[in-house]
């Protein structure tokens, strides 16, 4: 037994050595993900900042200059051109001139005076149509402080019940707080499959791998060796990513370091496993990054990063079943911003545990099979 | 078109080139001021081990890399300057061929005819002696990939003479080709320069190709250490050479006395007998214990001339002496007295429909140097791998120290030392981070391990290089470290695949050497070889083609069968080719 | 280019041809580039265009009512019939926070104790809403669902009591281009583009490695083809192929997730052509700088992928983006080629849009195919 642990020691070693001797190979593991991380956590936005609009009054009262007053005096908003016929609006939103044109018809004031129903015309360009949500809302928001403005002047009984809304965990909703712990995880998996993905491939192409077959080295020996060296490192970096996030980026971490380092080994060990996997079938190192390529595209597109897996078809959502960035994510983002503790987070921990083993086996009679 | 420009009658003149590559310890000089001329219509060898320059030589004749300094004079052309008029004229192959090898024969061709401008109306006229000097003609539609090695050279040559041209560069032709093979290319070359007069450039690291040229040029770490016809060679070492026969004593523990001796330049090992190359005419002055073994004059072989030059340039005796002992564990658990080391019964491997290893039975004795021959694709890989228990066999039985390898790898592993065809250590690693490494790994630690390390860099005499990647070091130090590494765990049994390849002639003693000192001490060896006078170093060996065992025996035993009237002492080499021709022309078959 | 030869002229254009024939067969032989070609984006495009939504729809809503009210019911009812939500009755607001703790639901309606007496006394009853702001896309969505939700509901209830309208002004959106505001119209054709990128470097960058690995670029230098010859030969087949799978993506953006296309094929082939040239050109350069796979590798990786789906305005809207990482999209391909597509489907044959960013394409394969000519001498090491 004793034996044995020294055996994978001297292995992890060696693994270590080999990484990280090579100046070229050290740079490639450190300095693109940290650049990548303030890269992609400044521009992986949703919010919309200095939107580009145009105003075309046809209207000469009081009501409608209160009303774009509003809009010109928010820092949201950036008035590009003021309209005064139809033809004009199309060159303008068709070349993404600008993407609101705000539209008051000329019986505008007259409307809020005779107490009719005065309309608001928002023409918006649909083709990235989140971002036309997002502005809509942000409209929405002006012409109904407007309209309450003008029920409280015209002393008009105000509606019957409100709203009260308010968003927990990330009351101003920055999308900055959804986006950073993701990047965590996305990083960590990229790293911990560069570092297992190719290493397999690059032993059998250097001819070293059978000689390490010869030793009495067992298969178990060698997986356990070249895991070590890759929780190592994977740890070290989503250490300093979740620094960075924390203290360059003030996303909030409320929960437990316990609960999110539980989950960090659990998603190492699955990124690991997978990366071996994809080791073990391969037989050259170019094999080695197509198929590394061919799992972290899907697992980073359907591991709800970015656009919520409850809103897949469902065979889709099965199929996020076997992303193990798909848990790292609740278990970030419930860490991070609902403060959990590990009780909350049990189910995700398990089939964390659970891809972790099961590709580590896979791996392991590959290895056994390629050897007969 | 630069014809009237050949005046001098050389078709390359190179005088003073220098080219030096980058490496991570500063500089590597790949030439350092090398100066010659090529006879136009001529044949001229460039001989020398890997790493010698021969590449870089030919590549910067070619313009396919620049030099540092001197002049280079192709045709006329300056192949830096002007690299498409030269291109245009010169046939190159490369040392690995460009075939593309999921085209057809036929679209290989077809595709250097067009590079080449070569109209398509005179294309029949064209290939068809090429053709029919390669042999070629029936597997025009065959995928290049599915040639043999042979005839992957043969089209690698058609490939390269489709336009003529009045000069040739070939770069190692007959590398990992089998005997046969590469006597027919070299006919093909012969034909080939006699009938359109051009002159070709051809470098090879088989010294015993020498004598097929017109001219030779040895090349030497980066210097020329010879130029001259192959009779000149021969003339300087002429009544240098002798051979001792060792008569009931065997000639491995007779040749390290002999080596030793005054004015012995070389000692090597043929048969039963021991073969020595002095300084001068004189014969070697034998100690009292050999004085009444017969010695005779022989006649010199190209190899001589080389260490002859060898000695010469690089000073005193040209020889290292490597300490004797290897410290081996006593009281051994001598596991199952059996008599052999490796027993191999009705071996049988598959691979999908093609059987690599059919039927093959032979056994290695303990103390035993046996040797495992045969060409590029016989099976010899294919046996070994399943020996070191890499590869499972599909039918058969394997014992290795007694063991069966299929049962129990991890212990027939523990009296194994395995040293692959290709450097496979760690090359990021140093020295000693892969000696401390794999001796952890066959289970050495604490103290016993830091001895252990210790003693093999002494050996191996590699102590001022233990903090030195191994990737880096030079080709013989890192076959040492290769060695050493198989050897940490002081195992019974060494397999070693093609140990020696690519290595000098004077590194290869060294080499042959220690693994014969490890043979005295008990230690028996398997060796896989593709230099027939090494075959002549083992006690026993195997020739295998095609899967099958094709002889077995001593070295002795296997040239008897091929002594013919005409034919009265013949090589091992000649032994070979007499044999595989008896067993039935080579079929191209699949890989 | 000193090396070069000249381009054109017959035996320029008959060895274009034979590396041309030669390339393509080895296409033809070798099914893997097929795969990559053909296989790949079908695979990727058939996943990421079901799998990848920003509209949610059915969101799971917790609503609490302290005492039933006709008017809190008549508000479950608008929520039941709004395709945004499914709401679930939770007795207590205790068990409510639980379950949006355990994110059953992403948000809670509380209708207190009070609700339906402050409605009648006119006193403006407020309903407390609470929504996970984790996703902050989401929430916002809900929070717009929501808001449409509770008009609607009042309107109808002013409708039926015959009280002068309560909201003196009111919005009425008209969303350009996608009136529907179906988010998988504008994610499709950033997908294709991702897609696109990722195919694009992959062909090149292993095709040109395998020829150093298997020695061929060796022999070919020794022949009269030029550098540019080469790399023509090269390009040409491998541009076909993009074309080819370039052209089966649109067909599946269109007619299986029911994008609309508004522009022309014309303008749609011409850009796409000029985008390949650069994805092409990326996977050249790379692999013509490392001849190193491992290297290679990981820039391919760092370089393509990541930045295309990130930085391109696929997904988030490059106008967001602080000006700092907006000067970084545009040395991006893909963030042009988003653009065009997004325009071209959805909006039409705009030149204002389709003139630039075609330009910048343009410049961005000139560069690189001279930044490759230039570094890429028939020399080796």
């Amino acid at each position: 037994m004793r034996q044995d642990i020294v055996r994978i020691l001297e292995l992890a070693r060696k693994e270590f050595l080999a990484l990280l001797r090579d100046r070229k190979s050290r740079m490639v593991l450190i300095v693109p993900p940290l650049v990548q991380l303030l890269v992609f956590s400044y521009a992986a936005t949703f919010d919309l900042n200095r939107i580009s609009y145009a105003v075309w009054n046809e209207d000469t009262g009081i009501y409608s200059r209160q009303l774009l007053a509003r809009f010109s005096g928010s820092p949201n908003f950036r008035l590009v051109a003021t309209l005064s016929h139809r033809e004009e609006v199309a060159p303008l939103l068709d070349n993404r001139k600008v993407l609101l044109v705000v539209h008051l018809q000329s019986d505008f004031s007259r409307s809020i005076l005779t107490g009719t129903p005065a309309r608001v015309e928002a023409l918006l360009d649909g083709r990235q149509s989140n971002t036309a949500m997002i502005l809509l809302g942000y409209v929405q928001t002006i012409v109904s402080g407007f309209s309450e403005e003008i029920a409280a002047l015209r002393s008009i009984a105000p509606p019957i019940a409100s709203i009260d809304l308010r968003a927990w965990y990330n009351p101003n909703l920055k999308s900055r707080w959804f986006i950073v712990p993701g990047i965590v995880g996305l990083l960590t998996l990229v790293v911990s499959l560069l570092v297992t993905a190719l290493s397999v491939a690059r032993e059998r192409e250097e001819g070293t791998f059978d000689q390490l077959m010869v030793t009495p080295l067992s298969p178990f020996q060698i997986l356990m060796g070249k895991l070590v060296p890759g929780f190592v490192i994977g740890f070290g970096e989503a250490t300093l990513i979740i620094l960075v996030a924390r203290f360059l980026l003030h996303v909030p971490l409320r929960g437990t370091l316990g609960a999110l380092y539980l989950g960090l080994f659990l998603f190492i060990l699955s990124g690991l496993g997978v990366g071996l996997m994809i080791s073990a079938l391969v037989s050259t190192q170019q094999q080695g990054l197509l198929g590394a390529f061919l799992f972290l595209v899907p697992a980073i597109i359907l591991s709800g990063f970015a656009t919520p897996i409850a809103n897949m078809p469902q065979f889709i959502q099965d199929l996020t079943l076997l992303d193990p960035l798909r848990y790292f994510l609740v278990v970030l983002r419930q860490v991070f911003l609902r403060g959990a503790d590990i009780s909350l987070l049990w189910p995700e921990y398990g089939a964390l545990f659970l891809i972790g083993v099961l590709s580590l086996l896979i791996a392991g009679a590959f290895f056994r099979k390629r050897l007969g | 078109m630069a014809g009237d420009r050949e005046s001098s009658g050389n078709v390359i003149s190179v005088r003073d080139l220098v080219r030096t590559f980058p490496s991570p310890r500063g500089t590597v000089t790949a030439l350092e001021g090398v100066s010659f001329e090529i006879r136009k219509g001529t044949v001229t060898g460039l001989i020398g081990p890997d790493g010698a320059g021969k590449t870089t030589l030919l590549r910067i004749l070619a313009g396919l890399i620049l030099r540092d300094s001197g002049t280079v004079n192709v045709m006329g052309y300056d192949p830096s300057a002007d690299p498409l008029p030269v291109q245009g004229s010169l046939g190159y192959m490369p040392q690995k061929f460009g075939l593309y090898e999921d085209l057809t024969v036929m679209e290989n061709l077809d595709l250097y005819a067009d590079l080449h401008a070569v109209p398509p109306s005179g294309r029949k006229d064209l290939y068809a002696p090429l053709l029919s000097m390669t042999g070629l003609g029936p597997f025009l539609g065959r995928l290049a990939g599915k040639l043999s090695g042979g005839m992957k050279q043969k089209l690698g040559v058609a490939c390269s003479l489709l336009h003529r041209p009045p000069l040739l560069l070939f770069d190692e032709p007959t590398v990992g080709v089998d005997p046969v093979s590469r006597r027919e290319l070299w006919e093909i070359l012969h034909t080939l320069v006699r009938e359109s007069g051009a002159t070709l450039f051809v470098s090879t690291s088989y010294l015993d190709e020498a004598e097929r040229c017109d001219d030779i040029l040895i090349l030497l770490d980066g210097r020329i250490l010879g130029a001259g016809s192959p009779a000149d060679f021969y003339t300087e070492v002429r009544g240098h050479a002798f051979e001792l026969e060792s008569a009931g004593q065997s000639p491995r523990s007779v040749e390290p006395g002999i080596s030793v001796l005054p004015g012995v330049v070389d000692t090597v090992l043929t048969g039963s007998r021991v073969r020595i190359l002095m300084e001068d005419r004189s014969p070697p002055v034998l100690p009292e214990e050999f004085e009444h073994f017969p010695l005779h004059p022989v006649a010199p072989r190209f190899e001589d001339a080389f260490m002859d030059r060898l000695r010469r340039t690089r000073g005193g005796d040209g020889k290292t002496r490597l300490p004797r002992q290897l410290h081996r564990k006593t009281g051994r658990s001598g596991q199952g007295e059996e008599e052999s080391a490796i027993l191999v019964e009705n071996l049988v491997r598959d691979f999908g429909t093609f059987r690599a290893v059919n039927d093959l039975s032979f056994e290695v004795k303990r103390g035993e140097v046996f040797g495992l021959l045969g060409a590029n694709g016989a099976g010899k890989t294919t046996t070994f791998r399943m020996l070191a228990g890499l590869l499972p066999p599909t039918g058969g039985t394997l014992r290795v120290a007694g063991q069966d390898v299929r049962k129990s790898p991890s212990k027939a592993r523990q009296n194994m030392g395995y040293m692959a065809q290709k450097f496979s250590l760690y090359g990021q690693l140093t020295v000693y981070q892969n000696l401390r490494f794999y001796g952890s790994a066959y289970g050495l630690s604490g103290k016993s391990r830091t001895d252990r390390i210790q003693e093999v860099l002494e050996f191996f005499e590699l102590v001022s290089y233990r903090d030195v990647s191994s990737g880096i070091l030079p080709l013989g130090f890192r076959q040492r470290l290769a060695l050493a590494v198989s050897l940490m765990h002081d195992p019974e049994i060494l397999l070693l695949d093609e140990p020696t390849s690519g290595v000098d002639p004077a590194a290869r003693r060294e080499f042959w050497r220690i693994i014969n000192g490890l043979a005295t001490e008990g230690v028996s060896v398997l060796v896989t070889t593709h230099f027939m006078e090494e075959a002549d170093y083992c006690d026993r060996l195997v020739i295998m083609a095609q899967g099958s065992l094709l002889a077995t025996g001593a070295p002795s035993e296997i040239k008897e069968r091929a002594r013919t009237p005409q034919l009265p002492s013949p090589s091992l080499e000649d032994a070979f080719v007499s044999l595989l021709s008896r067993a039935g022309p080579l079929q191209e078959t699949g890989k | 280019m000193k090396d070069g030869g000249g381009l054109g002229g017959r035996a320029s254009l008959l060895r274009i041809r034979a590396l041309i024939r030669k390339e393509t067969l080895q296409i033809l032989r070798d099914p893997s580039s097929l795969a990559i070609a053909f296989l790949l984006p079908f695979v990727l495009l058939l996943i990421f265009g079901y799998g990848v939504s920003l509209d949610a729809r059915h969101v799971p809503v917790a609503v609490v009512q302290d005492s039933r009210s006709p008017d809190s019911e008549g508000f479950m009812a608008g929520l039941r019939h709004s395709p945004w939500f499914s709401p679930t009755i939770y007795p207590d607001i205790h068990s409510a926070v639980e379950a949006l703790k355990r994110q059953d639901v992403d948000g809670i309606l509380w209708f207190r104790e009070n609700f339906g007496r402050e409605i009648h006394s006119s006193r403006n009853g407020p309903i407390h809403v609470v929504v996970d702001g984790v996703d902050d896309n989401t929430a916002r969505l809900v929070e717009g669902y929501l808001t449409n939700v509770w008009q609607t509901w009042i309107t109808l209830r002013n409708e039926r009591g015959r009280e002068s309208s309560v909201f003196p002004v009111t919005l009425e959106p008209r969303i350009w281009f996608n009136p529907d505001n179906r988010s998988r119209d504008f994610l499709v054709p950033g997908l294709i583009a991702v897609i696109m990128t990722l195919i694009g470097a992959l062909l090149t960058a292993l095709v040109v490695a395998r020829e150093w690995e298997r020695g061929t670029m060796e022999s070919l230098f020794v022949t009269p083809a030029s550098m540019g010859e080469i790399l023509i030969g090269k390009f040409i087949p491998y541009f076909v192929l993009g074309m080819s799978g370039m052209a089966l993506s649109v067909l599946m953006g269109h007619f299986l997730f029911g994008v609309p296309f508004r522009g022309s094929i014309f303008v749609l082939g011409l850009t796409s052509a000029l985008f390949l040239s650069a994805a092409l050109g990326m996977g050249l350069l790379i692999s013509t700088v490392s001849k190193n796979q491992f290297v290679a590798g990981q820039i391919a990786i760092v370089s393509t992928f990541l930045p295309a789906f990130i930085l391109s305005g696929f997904i988030f809207d490059v106008h967001s983006m602080p000006k700092m990482i907006r000067g970084i999209t545009h040395i991006i391909p893909a963030s042009y080629f988003v653009t065009i597509l997004q325009t071209v489907f959805l909006a039409g044959d705009i030149p204002g849009v389709i003139v630039p960013n075609s330009l910048a394409l343009a410049l961005f394969s000139v560069f690189l195919f001279a930044v490759i000519l230039r570094i890429s001498r028939k020399r080796i090491g």
